[in-house]
């Protein structure tokens, strides 16, 4: 079995933002390989992880889609050694001055995001929140050296090192979504020993924090009857309004709105009740802002559920998430797949 | 590069002057809690001085003595301390309100790993989702009170009154050197190894000072104690060598990486002594030992309270230039610190009497 938190970790550790996720795509074959029959990867770079059904052909299928990419920032301009950059992915800029990162030049260099110093700023950028544009990052480089080493166009990864908090928590970048890998990868282990009648594609998708493009090509690709998401949602934290966040460590959230299929929604809520996973419900009334956004609309439509994980400080370096809601939601998703059975399909409907 | 043939014994910055940089830098000091420092300190400086002793604020105190009766009574002083946060009030489930001690700014808060108490007890700064504001929020700086530590929901070994320090492991890159506390953890290093390597025509009076960033109070001290003949600071000062909002001429930088250590004439604490800031000068000149002149300007270093001391010693400072201190990280130049080596100990090998023998 893979250990839950040096795999986290080491994913975590991995570069990969939107785009350039094949820094820790590898790391996600090596742990998916021997709980997979056949592992593929897709035309944009996303990973099919393929478990075989134990019902006669042509079986009926189910899409886990998990996106690996991670928010970053790139490098778009370089001034006497020190760079420019924008973000890749929704970032406060609140958070970014004083953060360590990687750039990932001609080699990987360790640096600092820092605030142009107040007084090298104009009037109009006193007092306020530095702007973007006035953010550099040091490589503690020489001009020339950086020159040699960097050009505009290199991605940026957080290099925040992951830590253990109290109360068997983890805290890092990129848990937004490395944190649900580590769920999908727990729910093919237990999918390994147990009889499932359904094919499963577990699929590590690129770009969601962007365009959702992994989403949109790998559901079309794989063409399954139903698709679920796992992906981080807001856990309770003493920064965040109470009624838009949910308890960590409390177990997942199922999310209930119009990207949710509510027959999907039905069975798995009464099937989390009997086995006592706990579960909080997600309220979204518009959109997931998952990968299910895309899915959703792939093809002909397809059925989807989208499983929470919460996590404190989303899109921060500093996420904080609880290991427990890690396997809860790997084992609710496992279990959903186990009892679908041949007919499950036609009793799926929008009628009560 | 040694530079000098007449002293035998400059300081050379090596494996073992690193890795006590190091040690140092990775250590917890925030001001009135200096302990984690001190400890190091200590057991560093014990075997090569004279006297050692911890006064009744902290500050470590000791003596090098020379060869010889009357010699110059020269006082040298590093700050331990380091700017930090303590926690003031405990709102349950792992969460802490806090406080800053020293020139923290919020905006090098949020979104931070910190150690909080003397065992570093990992925590975070957390930020509110982006998700959750609306986009009139990341234009808000934030505040201390949008702000909280979070050391996970089972609180454990933190309690009210802990101090943190930003969570940051020193490292190497090129010519530079990344950590935390670099001010004034450099002073502190090349202090130490002054000690080690001591003239023998002066006393040597070293102070290790607390409290620093929260009003020069171990350096007043300390400077009473001694009641020295003169002072000279070692501190490390800002370089805001950083290319402006529209790349023009920066004509404010206060230092420059890479162009050797800083000496202080003016800051908003002291107006320096013009004769040692002229044997500092003069020293660099002779030697071939690169220096810069600091900016004339705000800031300060513990002068600022030694020169008003008795009545009054004649100071002078020197600094490491070092970019972004206060915040999780400074980024100094390696060459800055050999060179302020090297001009610290070549102006101490080179000081005599007469120096100060003239009116001010």
């Amino acid at each position: 079995m893979t250990e839950l938190l040096p795999f986290l970790k080491e994913l975590i550790s991995a570069p990969g933002i939107s785009g350039y996720e094949s820094g820790v795509r590898p790391l996600i074959e090596k742990a998916w390989k021997p709980l997979t029959d056949k592992i593929s990867v897709s035309k944009l770079g996303s990973l099919h992880g393929y478990q075989q059904g134990s019902g006669p052909e042509p079986r009926p299928s189910i899409l886990v889609a998990v996106h690996m990419d991670a928010i970053g920032l790139m490098v778009n301009a370089i001034i006497d050694g020190f760079l420019r950059v924008t973000t890749i992915g929704g970032i406060d800029v609140r958070v970014l001055p004083g953060q360590m990162v990687t750039v990932h030049g001609r080699r990987d260099l360790p640096g600092m995001i820092v605030a142009t110093p107040a007084r090298l700023l104009p009037p109009s950028a006193q007092n306020i929140v530095v702007p973007l544009e006035y953010l550099l990052v040091d490589v503690g480089l020489l001009p020339e050296e950086v020159a040699s080493l960097v050009r505009v166009g290199d991605p940026i990864s957080f290099a925040q090192p992951p830590f253990e908090t109290g109360g068997e928590t983890l805290v890092g970048h990129t848990l937004d979504n490395r944190a649900s890998m580590a769920s999908l990868t727990h729910c093919l282990e237990i999918l390994r020993t147990r009889p499932h009648f359904w094919d499963v594609w577990a699929v590590a998708t690129v770009q969601e924090e962007v365009t959702f493009a992994g989403a949109f090509t790998s559901a079309f690709q794989l063409h399954p009857s139903l698709a679920v998401s796992i992906d981080v949602t807001f856990g309770s934290d003493p920064t965040s309004p109470g009624h838009l966040t949910y308890p960590m460590g409390k177990g997942p959230t199922l999310m209930w709105g119009p990207i949710v299929h509510p027959y999907l929604y039905k069975i798995i809520k009464r099937m989390a009740e009997q086995l006592e996973i706990p579960l909080s419900i997600e309220p979204a009334p518009h959109y997931s802002a998952t990968d299910s956004d895309a899915m959703v609309l792939v093809a002909e439509g397809i059925p989807n559920l989208v499983i929470g994980i919460p996590l404190r400080y989303m899109h921060t370096p500093v996420e904080m998430v609880a290991l427990k809601d890690i396997t809860r939601a790997g084992r609710l998703v496992a279990e959903f797949i186990a009892q679908l059975d041949e007919n499950f399909m036609d009793k799926l409907t929008w009628e009560d | 590069m040694v530079r000098m043939t007449e002293e035998k014994h400059l300081p050379q910055i090596g494996e073992a002057q690193l890795k006590l940089l190091e040690r140092l830098s990775n250590a917890c000091a925030v001001s009135g809690d200096e302990g984690e420092v001190r400890k190091i300190v200590l057991e560093e400086i014990r075997p090569f001085s004279d006297e050692v002793n911890v006064d009744a604020l902290g500050n470590v105190l000791a003596t090098r003595r020379g060869s010889g009766e009357l010699l110059m009574r020269v006082m040298l002083a590093a700050h331990m301390d380091e700017v930090g946060l303590m926690l003031t009030h405990d709102a349950g489930d792992g969460i802490y309100r806090f406080d800053t001690v020293g020139g923290v700014t919020a905006i090098d808060l949020p979104a931070k790993a910190v150690w909080v108490g003397k065992e570093h007890i990992p925590g975070v700064i957390g930020l509110k989702p982006l998700h959750l504001g609306n986009s009139d929020d990341q234009r808000k700086p934030v505040g201390l009170d949008d702000l909280r530590i979070d050391v996970g929901p089972v609180a454990g070994k933190v309690k009210v009154g802990d101090r943190a320090a930003f969570a940051t492991v020193f490292s190497q890159q090129g010519g530079s050197l990344r950590g935390k506390a670099l001010d004034n953890r450099l002073g502190v290093a090349t202090l130490i190894e002054l000690v080690k390597n001591s003239p023998s025509q002066i006393d040597l009076l070293v102070a290790f000072t607390v409290q620093e960033e929260i009003g020069l109070r171990g350096a007043r001290v300390a400077a009473y104690a001694f009641n020295p003949d003169m002072a000279i600071i070692l501190d490390s000062t800002p370089a805001y060598d950083l290319p402006t909002w529209d790349v023009d001429e920066n004509v404010r930088y206060n230092t420059r990486l890479g162009k050797g250590p800083a000496i202080y004439v003016a800051d908003s604490g002291t107006l320096y002594d013009p004769r040692l800031v002229r044997h500092l000068v003069e020293t660099g000149e002779e030697h071939g030992i690169p220096y810069q002149i600091r900016q004339p300007g705000g800031g300060g270093t513990d002068a600022g309270a030694i020169h008003k001391q008795r009545m009054g010693i004649p100071s002078a400072s020197i600094s490491v230039p070092g970019r972004y201190h206060h915040s999780p990280a400074s980024i100094v130049r390696l060459s800055d610190w050999q060179d302020t080596m090297d001009l610290v100990t070549a102006a101490l090998f080179h000081l005599t009497p007469d120096i100060l023998s003239g009116e001010r």
